[in-house]
């Protein structure tokens, strides 16, 4: 913002203010028109998928015994007699207002479930991204500047480790040895049989409701659990950030302002970090809030093997009993929260970099 | 001996005498550099051994990979007979990973077929009629693009039903947009060159230009981003197949049996084990092969 301020102002003639005013409206209306396109063809997808669905929502509600008059009542009520479009509005309407119907299995309001599980998979992904970025970053950057030296060749096989590494088999080896034979670490769920339920639920984030009840059993428990989850998806996130950061810092290390950086007698500590590394952190802000959506999502596996009740596990489970409010319900949260990180990243980029408009 | 080196001296010419001459040595040549990646190489000979393994696999398997044993279950790796040891019901490791070779060729085979091919033409189509077309096409294109691939591909799995073949359509369904983006950068790129106008003069018409002049162009780039994608493809049927939404027991599918060896991890680890490795060690073929590949067909996006 600030430097097309500065650039207005530098010029002989101030311009009218509808002139400088437009393009930044211009620019929103096009990314507001995009989202809203982008979230719409998200419903309809999912909406697609609840209709062609093998299951008959009707006869899930009724029961098999049900009379050809409840049926039919069930029938008109849940609207299944009215045209697609119409029946694609009313679910609008009812995403609109967070209402994505009832669970069958339990009976329960799906936003409701999701509002439940939802912390879970937020903790251990946001860990996990932390694990990522912390080191990740730092390893790009000494991978860029000793280029071919061991340590580049440690981050290249790690990311090929982490690219070609089923997650769901890692994350089994991991429990089978820090956890079976080792016992290092906590087993499969958030916390151990003892501590459920033992600090009042706050965020749903159980570390730090365990901290504000000041409560350093459970913390300890509740982290020798998360640990091992967290760090899989960490080198998960970490393959992807160190190569990433790695070919930005390349980019920058072969330009000609590090040279004169050098030559004007600037220390190494000083050029990579005050010139190169500041140079790529928009880029780098986007590939961290891309792969914190991947994370997300990745979490879905993960979730399963070590019991986490985040939301991948309750899609997977809802799945598998043919649950389909909820799996449709699950679908749309997460799509939800992956496309506005991908928006969220892109106009970040746009804002920043001064190179994108 | 002497007949070796006119051979080379044949492919490595710099004045070739037909044009297919000139193709099989731009072939030749490119091998050659290929040839000199080690890890590259490496990637290629195991994907080769994974292909022999599939179709010999009826003669190379020990054992039936579906015959139970129930008097020989679990046995630990090394066995008589067992090198891999038995899963739960008595049947031989070694041999089901022989046949899950089959299963993971398949599947990767048939979604490499369709996501290219849909990409191509949705990219080429757009790039090529521009308009609102393009306009449409590419939204879409960005829809899917958003979306999360493995729980869209879980939401497809649902609704059509598990299986392996509805497993690699929900793959392919989530797996053709970078392809289009690719096929239409490409083709945005070539429309407006020279020789397109040349035989547009000659009376070439839409259809024509497409599948003659442009698709060949874009063959290049999609078959290395297609390598660089086998190693998600594997993973993500793999991961369906855990989830016991790909292939259904008694198939011998590697993720599958990664998820009926979970439930004794602790006591028989070997039974998850040896699947992960397999899946792994093909992933990481194809991530090396893919490398390779970009370097010499595409040597402007190495780094």
């Amino acid at each position: 913002m600030s430097l097309t301020d500065d650039n207005n102002q530098r010029r002989p003639r101030r311009a009218p203010l509808s002139e400088k005013a437009w393009p930044l409206a211009k620019t929103s209306m096009l990314t507001l028109g995009s989202i809203s396109v982008t979230l719409l063809g998200l419903l309809f997808i999912t909406f697609i998928i609840g209709r062609v669905m093998p299951i008959d929502p009707v006869l899930a509600i009724v029961g098999e015994r049900a009379s050809q008059s409840t049926y039919d009542a069930v029938y008109q009520q849940l609207g299944l007699d009215k045209p697609l479009l119409v029946q694609f509005l009313y679910y609008l309407w009812d995403v609109l207002h967070l209402d994505f119907g009832t669970s069958l299995l339990n009976a329960r309001p799906v936003s409701e479930d999701i509002a439940r599980v939802f912390p879970a998979t937020l903790e251990l992904a946001t860990l996990g991204i932390i694990f990522g970025v912390v080191l990740g970053v730092p390893l790009g950057v000494l991978a860029a500047v000793r280029k071919g030296s061991w340590i580049d060749q440690v981050a290249r096989v790690l990311a090929l480790v982490g690219y070609s590494m089923p997650i769901f088999w890692l994350g089994l080896m991991g429990l089978l040895v820090f956890y079976g034979i080792l016992g290092w670490v906590g087993g499969p769920g958030r916390v151990g049989i003892f501590y459920v339920d033992v600090v009042p639920s706050v965020t749903g984030l159980i570390l730090v409701d365990a901290l504000l009840d000041g409560n350093w059993a459970v913390f300890k428990d509740a982290f020798s659990h998360i640990i091992l989850p967290a760090s899989l998806l960490g080198y998960f996130s970490l393959a992807y950030i160190s190569r990433m950061t790695r070919s930005f810092m390349l980019e920058q290390l072969s330009a000609e302002y590090i040279t004169t950086a050098r030559v004007k007698g600037m220390s190494e500590w000083d050029v990579i970090w005050k010139h190169a590394f500041k140079n790529i952190r928009v880029q780098l802000i986007t590939v961290i809030a891309l792969s914190y959506a991947n994370l997300l999502e990745g979490s879905v596996l993960t979730e399963i093997i070590f019991s986490w009740p985040g939301i991948g596990s309750y899609i997977t489970t809802a799945l598998l009993s043919a649950d389909m409010n909820a799996v449709l319900g699950g679908t749309v949260v997460v799509g939800l929260i992956f496309i506005l990180l991908n928006i969220f990243s892109d106009l970040l980029y746009k804002v920043f970099d001064p190179r994108a408009k | 001996m002497a007949d070796t080196q006119t051979w080379r001296q044949w492919l490595l010419t710099e004045t070739p005498t037909s044009r297919r001459h000139a193709k099989i040595s731009a072939i030749y040549q490119g091998w050659l550099s290929f040839r000199s990646n080690t890890m590259a190489m490496i990637g290629l000979g195991i994907l080769v051994l994974l292909v022999f393994v599939a179709f010999a696999a009826p003669l190379l398997a020990p054992h039936d990979p579906f015959v139970q044993d129930l008097g020989n279950r679990l046995a630990p790796l090394g066995t008589d007979g067992h090198i891999f040891g038995t899963d739960s019901l008595g049947r031989d490791i070694l041999s089901r990973l022989i046949y899950g070779a089959r299963i993971t060729l398949y599947i990767v085979a048939l979604v490499a077929l369709i996501a290219p091919v849909a990409g191509l033409l949705v990219g080429t189509v757009s790039g090529y009629v521009g308009g609102w077309v393009d306009t449409i096409l590419m939204r879409i294109t960005d829809i899917f693009l958003a979306f999360p691939r493995l729980v869209l591909a879980l939401a497809f799995v649902a609704a059509l039903g598990a299986g392996i073949e509805n497993a690699v359509l929900a793959i392919s369904l989530t797996a053709w947009p970078p392809y289009a983006r690719i096929a239409r950068a490409e083709t945005l790129t070539i429309r407006s060159s020279d020789y397109i106008s040349a035989i547009k003069l000659q009376g070439a018409g839409p259809l024509r230009i497409i599948t003659k002049h442009i698709w060949p162009l874009c063959i290049s780039s999609l078959i290395v981003r297609v390598t660089l994608d086998m190693a998600g493809i594997i993973l993500a049927a793999a991961g369906l197949g855990f989830l016991g939404l790909g292939a259904q027991p008694p198939s011998p599918e590697w993720g599958a049996m990664i998820s009926e060896g979970r439930r004794f991890i602790l006591d028989y680890w070997w039974v998850a084990t040896m699947p992960g490795l397999a899946i792994f060690t093909v992933s990481l073929a194809f991530n090396l092969l893919g490398d390779g590949l970009r370097d010499v067909l595409d040597p402007k996006a190495g780094e």
